[in-house]
């Protein structure tokens, strides 16, 4: 199977759609004569002509409520934010109209929309460009948020994104772009609300999404190498909706869990996991359940500082290991 | 800083007085049957009997939330929606039973809507502010001031994509254009020469901040604020639905001929507060301000009169459209009163469609968190 990078399965997963469906259109700052601001479009424009591959003025408000607007339409636009960050400028419009018109509609109308882009600390780039917003995504019903770690799950679920008649958004990591695996070459879309086994293990599960996920099992390795600590990484994948039966098969399995991710601790997407197995899976625990998120205060700027804010390998084999 | 900036004016003028025996003879209007004439007075009619049982009901406490009334503005989406082709569409704000009506939805799904009863247009989900009828090219209803308007502007976007020779009229008020989205909005529309039509419905008030109070606006009024966009602009007396339909015409045929936008102010009044739970409306301004309109300037008395005075209409066959009018908000108030509320099961319906569908989804896992 060919290694192709997570920045590649994006741009492979689109362009096939392009290909497949004429009411694919890809929206967004910079995506087309400038190629991507971190090239995730890079010769779409030249392949697909200026219909399908759109600039927008620095305008998210604007271009991500006409995509929305359109979409009821039937038209799928994937619109991409430079960063997640961006996404407050347009927070009505992702929040508010993308996730309440159809129910507002009693579901005579669908928003098929996929937004996209980074979210995802550790570039040094301020407390401004740093945010994760997959937890506000995930408290809003009607909204879909997939967190994908590595280039195959990146494919397969911008693929899915894409076709699916929900709102969908996609948060990628710039951290993880140039990183490649292995994507075959037919035609896959992972399901929206599946998670993955990316490591199979005995002893306690290390439950992550997005970067954290690549984080756990670099960690898994050494406490196999080091300390023979068996670790089962589970990557969510999606966030909601959400694979918990995969979740409370491996805490079941393990009797141990240790949640890992980005997002700050206070209603962070693990403060939801970490009820979700103490109501399903109270009796198996061996050991109360570990959280490590980013320090709770801002992103700081400071290169080695943001390395320390940031869930790092050792401090997730330090808090595996203080479970044994 | 050398040159200094005019200070900007105070009130947006309104246009000349209304001559509806001329704008009449206008090309938009000089074709219209007698029976077309009389059809648009019967739906203005309609809505205003339609809302002023709603007000009723609503004091009756069958009503949750808000009730923002249209009385009084009512020519404005009449002249626009009796323009509409099979690819024009429509959105609008909170305000929105005039426009609901005015596409064809029913009384009573309208009504049904504002008690929260499961034969509401949206089952009960969307309420005053959010009615929708996608089938007949209206799509919503929308709560935040402003918010609609890039929605307004994509509805255009896909009708352009699509090859579709139409327009969408994105309607919203005068307290809407102080908001970035519709800035936004006006960029997108112009850069990208979408057929939208902003129709800023200027009723004076952004609730209860007058317009003097809110906007910095050019010599022209509000919508000269397209200038600044190079969109073309217009400014409309509401009171004469003739004028609203020449002015709305020019636009449509813009956005069909040429697919560029337009923005238009046009000048109406509201004489119910900002909604029935504003207390303050007659605060912030004056009685004879309102009783002003309601008998000089009503748009609904001043076409009556017209079409009276052209031989078009007699007494009786005014009194008969009144009181049809009435017998039918009357049955759709009965209507809502008889239909049941949506079953609790409806809460968690109609949020995602792969779970509405889930037999033709790839989508799985746990959408709701109720657990």
């Amino acid at each position: 199977m060919a290694e192709i990078t997570y920045r590649q399965a994006l741009k492979d997963a689109m362009s096939e759609e392009i290909e497949r469906d004429e009411n694919v259109v890809i929206i967004g700052e910079e995506v087309a004569q400038y190629n991507g601001a971190y090239k995730v479009t890079e010769g779409m424009l030249a392949k697909y002509g200026e219909k399908r591959i759109v600039d927008a003025p620095i305008s998210e408000a604007g271009f991500i409520g006409m995509g929305i607007g359109a979409s009821m339409l039937g038209i799928r636009p994937v619109m991409e934010l430079m960063f997640w960050s961006f996404a407050y400028v347009a927070w009505d419009q992702i929040i508010n109209n993308a996730a309440s018109v159809r129910y507002m509609s009693g579901g005579l109308i669908n928003v098929p929309i996929v937004i996209r882009g980074p979210a995802n600390g550790g570039t040094s780039v301020g407390a401004t460009h740093s945010h994760t917003p997959e937890n506000f995504i995930a408290n809003t019903p009607g909204l879909k948020v997939v967190c994908p770690a590595t280039a195959y799950d990146a494919k397969g679920l911008m693929k899915a994104a894409i076709r699916d008649n929900d709102p969908v958004y996609v948060m990628e990591s710039t951290v993880l772009y140039g990183i490649a695996g292995e994507v075959p070459e037919e035609d896959y879309i992972i399901p929206i609300g599946k998670a993955d086994i990316k490591r199979e293990g005995a002893d306690v599960s290390l439950i992550a999404h997005s970067r954290p996920v690549i984080t756990c099992l670099k960690a898994a390795q050494i406490l196999k190498d080091e300390h023979d600590i068996d670790c089962e990484v589970v990557d969510l994948r999606s966030i909601r909706p959400l694979d918990e039966d995969t979740i409370i098969e491996s805490v079941k399995k393990t009797g141990r869990a240790v949640l890992v991710e980005e997002n700050k601790p206070f209603c962070g997407v693990d403060a939801q996991i970490a009820y979700l197995i103490q109501s399903r899976a109270f009796d198996y625990l061996d050991a109360p359940i570990q959280r490590i998120s980013a320090i709770d205060a801002p992103a700081i700027y400071s290169p080695p500082l943001e390395k320390l804010q940031l869930p790092e390998v050792d401090v997730v084999v330090k808090k595996v290991l203080e479970l044994f | 800083m050398s040159s200094k900036a005019k200070p900007s004016p105070r009130k947006s003028k309104k246009s000349d007085a209304v001559d509806l025996a001329k704008e009449a003879k206008l090309p938009i209007n000089k074709d219209l049957s007698d029976d077309q004439k009389i059809d648009f007075l019967r739906q203005m009619v309609r809505i205003r009997r339609f809302e002023e049982r709603s007000l009723r009901v609503y004091q009756q406490g069958k009503i949750g939330g808000f009730l923002h009334l249209y009385i009084g503005q009512e020519s404005v989406v009449m002249g626009c929606a009796s323009l509409m082709g099979d690819d024009d569409h429509l959105i609008t704000t909170y305000r929105d039973h005039g426009h609901a009506l005015s596409v064809g939805m029913t009384m009573n799904e309208c009504m049904a809507e504002l008690q929260g009863k499961a034969t509401g247009c949206s089952k009960g989900k969307g309420g005053s502010m959010h009615y929708f009828a996608p089938d007949k090219n209206f799509w919503g209803g929308h709560g935040i001031v402003g918010g609609q308007t890039p929605l307004g502007a994509g509805i255009a976007y896909a009708l352009k994509y699509k090859g579709i020779k139409g327009s969408c009229m994105c309607f919203l008020g005068d307290g809407a254009i102080n908001q970035g989205a519709f800035h936004e909005s006006l960029n997108l529309a112009a850069l990208w020469d979408l057929p939208v039509i902003f129709i800023i419905e200027n009723n004076g008030y952004s609730m209860g901040t007058s317009q003097e109070r809110s906007s910095a606006f050019p010599e022209g009024g509000l919508a000269a604020r397209a200038e600044g966009y190079n969109i073309e602009w217009d400014s409309i007396s509401g009171e004469s639905i003739y004028a609203v339909r020449d002015g709305v015409n020019k636009a449509i045929e813009r956005a069909h001929n040429e697919s560029r936008p337009t923005v238009l102010e046009i000048h109406t009044y509201r004489y119910q507060g900002h909604s029935i739970a504003d207390a303050n409306h007659k605060k912030y301004r004056t009685k004879e301000e309102i009783e002003d309109y309601r008998q000089t300037r009503d748009p609904i008395n001043i076409y009556r009169l017209h079409l009276m005075e052209a031989g078009i209409l007699t007494e009786e066959a005014s009194k008969q459209i009144d009181t049809e009018a009435r017998a039918e908000a009357e049955a759709s108030a009965q209507f809502a009163d008889d239909s049941p509320y949506p079953q609790p099961e409806a809460i968690t319906e109609d949020v995602y469609w792969s779970v509405d569908n889930d037999d033709q989804t790839t989508s799985q896992g746990t959408h709701f968190f109720n657990d």
